[in-house]
């Protein structure tokens, strides 16, 4: 079962909230998926049109609230969005997500590590979204976050696993949990990082926007699962050389 | 007297609290955190803390995000 700060999850895939095209699709799909954290953001209220409250939606209970800092461009305005989510009563759980460039949402890694050492000396677990980058990864996790969550390729890219080769390295090192966040865009994608061996993957757009999002989060929870299982089964090793599956004695009557 | 919420003008009794703003503007404290002049208010605040002519509020809340 996995950890993560002391608190237990059964199923490692983790749900987004955003890009639903209503909120009973969503609360239907979470359900399909078995997730048992999701993640929400922070925005002013729209008051010529103040009626989309999610946390009425969703029950607290069942899912473990996982505010984000998206939107937050440099480590201050990651802080004040966490402040405000706690504020808000999403208690102490953060995905710490600071994204300069509009263009590409890809993770400023120094204003990054300084929000973090300032949110842990604060309280918050702090789950930081990070480029892929083993050495920033220990940093991190040396600064006090609960988890690391590299990314496998750009938010909302459904690319899938890019950074093969970084996160492999990050897993291998990592002392916390590492949590394949982003790009995901397919259940191949989320099996494909955990039969790597990662913890858990954080799937949002993939579910979201799929033709019948219900079904697609169930197809994400059976491949994080197959593989997980595939992880702990332990696969076999790659080769260039064929090996034939069949025996190679016993031929000799052929010729 | 005038305060303003998300940038926008809100006219309010003299003396009004955090409250009474969120009941002219319909919304439900308990999906709301209020950040006024720049500092973060806690719910239990909201039916003491005094608003000022010219009171800047940003008034948040959760949505969907990944």
């Amino acid at each position: 079962m996995l950890t993560i700060a002391g608190r237990k999850f059964r199923s490692r895939l983790f749900g987004g909230t955003g890009k639903f095209s209503s909120p009973e699709v969503m609360k239907e799909a979470l359900e399909a998926s078995g997730c048992e954290m999701v993640t929400v953001a922070l925005r002013r209220i729209d008051l010529n049109n103040p009626a989309d409250d999610i946390m009425s939606v969703l029950d607290r209970d069942r899912y473990l609230f996982l505010p984000n800092t998206s939107g937050a461009r440099d480590a201050a305005e990651a802080i004040r969005l966490a402040r405000l989510a706690r504020a808000s009563g999403g208690g102490e759980w953060l995905k710490l997500e600071v994204t300069p460039d509009p263009r590409t949402l890809l993770p400023d890694p120094i204003e990054t590590l300084k929000a973090t050492e300032e949110l842990v000396k604060e309280g918050f677990k702090v789950l930081p979204y990070m480029n892929a980058d083993p050495i920033l990864a220990l940093r991190l996790q040396d600064a006090g976050a609960v988890a690391v969550m590299p990314l496998g390729s750009p938010i909302g890219t459904n690319q899938g696993v890019l950074t093969r080769f970084q996160v492999e390295i990050i897993i291998s090192q990592a002392q916390v949990p590492v949590i394949v966040d982003a790009g995901l865009g397919a259940p191949s994608h989320v099996a494909e990082a955990m039969e790597m061996g990662a913890d858990a993957v954080l799937v949002n757009t993939a579910i979201a926007v799929a033709g019948d999002p219900v079904r697609m989060a169930r197809a994400f929870a059976m491949a994080v699962e197959a593989g997980r299982i595939a992880y702990e089964a332990g696969l076999g090793a790659v080769s260039k050389d064929a090996a034939a599956s069949s025996p190679e004695d016993g031929l000799g009557f052929l010729r | 007297m005038k305060v303003f919420c998300n940038g926008q003008e809100q006219e309010l009794t003299p003396g009004a609290r955090v409250t009474d703003c969120l009941n002219t503007l319909g919304l439900d404290p308990l999906s709301v955190v209020v950040e006024c002049d720049g500092k973060i208010l806690t719910r239990e605040e909201y039916a003491s803390h005094e608003l000022q002519d010219g009171s800047v509020l940003e008034l948040i809340r959760f949505v969907g995000g990944g």
